[in-house]
């Protein structure tokens, strides 16, 4: 089976790509009771390009997000965020990067109680050194693209299962994020919140960032421009790029 | 569904001519379902024939209007008021390419499975990718239409990735005629993340 679009060889850099894998490998355990959970999986993903990553449970999406944002590294092969080899990185500079350039929208939340969603969201920011007063503006401006510019003092028991996920996704947004990883981001929300969600993630990559989306609900996968398949650590499959929403009106998109 | 249905719902609206319907059936339908004027007209006169509408006097530009009869809007509300059998559809013809891809020797059935599921998700895409585009209030019916591919879509992946897992299990038995599908051999043990 054939591999276009976006997969490409491990010796070809690709220009302009804000992530991009090369031939990338990650093995958990040694001998015979060893996991390869990714075996050479080269994918780039573009400014203005979102891309959903499918596979049956234990392919190795999760794996794939996780090198993706420099929560993990690989075995062999290579990840560069903006250029970036993130094994050229102290841990200092990568936690850095990871603040600054990489949003992660995850199933569980983990937005903090005791702090209301304006302080949620200005949290990376203040981590990272920005001043009290900037980290809360760019704060509210997050909250607002997601549609809450008046629930910023409200504490996450305040809010709606939907509101609470928007915060979190307005804490993956805030500042100049680059690069948005997104695992099965909707969870359990109902389906029109979760298409609120999905919705989002598109406007934001449609604004510039490059967008990985996994998830194994088809329909999610719909918003991307590109779909890869994974199977046993392998990419197996990949949609080829969208054409143009008139194209597709005209019956010419195929 | 038939174009029938669809016209007689159309004509509610209003009398309408050939052009005209055939214009607001695309339009309603957002252009997934063309027709040519021919159809139009066959099922016009048709319906005309089951006494469902009638055909006005020809207009000074030459186009014949029609209008929908009183029985016709029982027709039409009986439509509405029944639900779609399942039995009315076409035969599946994926599943049935499937069931036989099984028992064909030689035939990579994953690969059968992976070359329709990646079709389909780009069905999805450009699917999602007109609903985006169609976000004013007005544009509701067309979205509920398009939601509906959506929703068929995603149950043909779904069934497409119970397919794939099941045939991880599958053995043919022994002798029969199948091809034993590739990556059989991989325990959970390999396959966990």
């Amino acid at each position: 089976m054939s591999v276009d679009g976006g997969a490409h060889g491990p010796g070809q850099p690709a220009e302009g790509a804000v992530l991009d894998l090369r031939d990338v490998h990650r093995t958990h355990g040694t001998g015979p009771a060893a996991v390869h959970a990714l075996r050479g999986v080269s994918l780039s993903v573009r400014p203005g390009e979102l891309v959903a990553v499918m596979g049956p449970s234990g392919s190795g999406k999760s794996t794939l997000l996780a090198l993706a944002g420099g929560l993990d590294s690989p075995t062999a092969g290579e990840v560069r965020v903006e250029g970036q080899p993130l094994g050229e990185l102290d841990r200092r500079r990568l936690a850095q990067l990871r603040r600054r350039r990489i949003g992660y929208i995850f199933q569980d939340l983990n937005l903090l109680g005791s702090l209301t969603a304006v302080e949620n969201v200005a949290l990376p920011l203040e981590l990272d050194g920005a001043g009290v007063r900037r980290a809360r503006r760019l704060a509210a401006e997050a909250l607002a693209e997601v549609g809450l510019p008046e629930l910023g003092d409200r504490f996450p028991d305040q809010l709606s299962g939907g509101q609470q996920q928007r915060v979190a996704i307005a804490r993956a947004l805030v500042g100049e994020r680059r690069l948005v990883l997104a695992d099965e981001p909707t969870g359990a929300l109902d389906s029109q919140t979760g298409e609120a969600v999905l919705h989002l993630l598109r406007r934001r990559v449609d604004a510039g960032a490059a967008g990985v989306l996994v998830t194994h609900e088809a329909r999610h996968a719909g918003w991307a421009d590109r779909v890869v398949f994974l199977r046993d650590g392998v990419l197996v499959d990949t949609t080829a790029p969208l054409v143009g929403v008139e194209q597709l009106l005209s019956g010419s998109g195929r | 569904m038939s174009i029938r249905h669809g016209l007689l719902a159309l004509l509610e609206r209003g009398q309408m001519y050939g052009y005209q319907l055939r214009a607001a059936f695309e339009e309603s339908t957002g252009s997934t379902w063309p027709l040519n004027i021919g159809q139009v007209y066959t099922t016009l006169s048709r319906l005309e024939r089951d006494g469902l509408v009638r055909s006005l006097p020809e207009s000074e530009a030459g186009q014949r209007p029609y209008e929908i009869t009183d029985a016709g809007r029982a027709d039409l509300t009986l439509w509405f008021a029944t639900p779609i059998s399942r039995t009315d559809r076409p035969r599946d013809e994926l599943a049935i390419k499937l069931a036989l891809a099984l028992t064909t020797p030689g035939v990579d059935v994953r690969s059968v499975v992976q070359t329709q599921r990646s079709a389909t998700m780009r069905t999805l895409q450009e699917l999602t990718r007109l609903k985006y585009a169609s976000d004013r209030p007005e544009d509701l019916p067309w979205r509920l239409v398009l939601d509906a591919m959506v929703f068929q879509a995603e149950a043909e992946v779904r069934w497409l990735d119970h397919c794939e897992t099941s045939l991880v299990r599958y053995r043919p038995p022994a002798g029969g005629p199948a091809a034993a599908p590739g990556a059989v051999d991989r325990t959970d043990e390999e396959a966990r993340r």
